[in-house]
């Protein structure tokens, strides 16, 4: 019971991230949500593993998070620099 | 049922509600608050209390067993990625030249 309700409150949270996600209005703010929509759906598959009494499904959220932050990364560096093979910032450069 | 298993049941209610209400009020943040850094701010409580309440109640359920130890994996991994991930949108916004939104200052002599 006390698991259906956690997941419930998730879900919400997921549907409000969803709303930042669709009404922008930068690139920025879409990253920002689909990165808290990440967050919450490793905390769902954790807490729905616990839900159904098969608490196996931790490896997947674990490699959930995994894939969250450095999609979150990767995504970043190609708006900021749009080319995922550039060297950084050049030094000398503000 | 033991005292004991009673007093775990209830603290990990209390836990799993606290952390849903943490969510739930940084996902308002993050629809309603004006501009992205701000929202950043929305997002930090999700990741941080909304993320670490939850799996702090779903430990005391778990017991001392492997799920357990898969939980605080997954809390160290959240707590050292989302700051990385936030710093990173940061300086990429401002790098997109994105600028805070700042309220005018009240103290400025005014044009009469």
């Amino acid at each position: 019971m006390m698991f259906a309700a956690a997941s419930l409150g998730i879900l919400v949270t997921m549907a409000l991230a969803l709303a930042r996600a669709f009404l922008g209005p930068t690139v920025y703010d879409r990253i920002l949500a689909v990165n808290a929509f990440g967050t919450k759906t490793v905390l769902l598959v954790a807490v729905f593993g616990f839900l159904t009494e098969r608490p196996d499904f931790l490896d997947i959220a674990l490699l959930y998070a995994l894939i969250n932050f450095v999609s979150t990364i990767a995504v970043l560096k190609f708006f900021e620099y749009r080319d995922l093979g550039h060297p950084g910032q050049e030094p000398g450069e503000s | 049922m033991s005292a004991v298993a009673v007093l775990l049941d209830i603290l990990s209610w209390a836990l799993l509600m606290a952390g849903a209400a943490f969510s739930l009020v940084g996902g308002i943040g993050l629809l309603r608050l004006p501009d992205l850094f701000t929202r950043m701010h929305g997002a930090g409580l999700i990741d941080t209390l909304g993320a670490g309440l939850i799996l702090i109640g779903l430990m005391l359920q778990g017991g001392a067993s492997l799920v357990t130890v898969k939980l605080i994996l997954i809390l160290l991994f959240i707590f050292f990625t989302s700051p990385t991930a936030t710093h990173a949108l940061a300086k990429a916004a401002l790098h997109g030249g994105l600028k805070p939104l700042l309220e005018q200052r009240e103290d400025k002599p005014s044009k009469s």
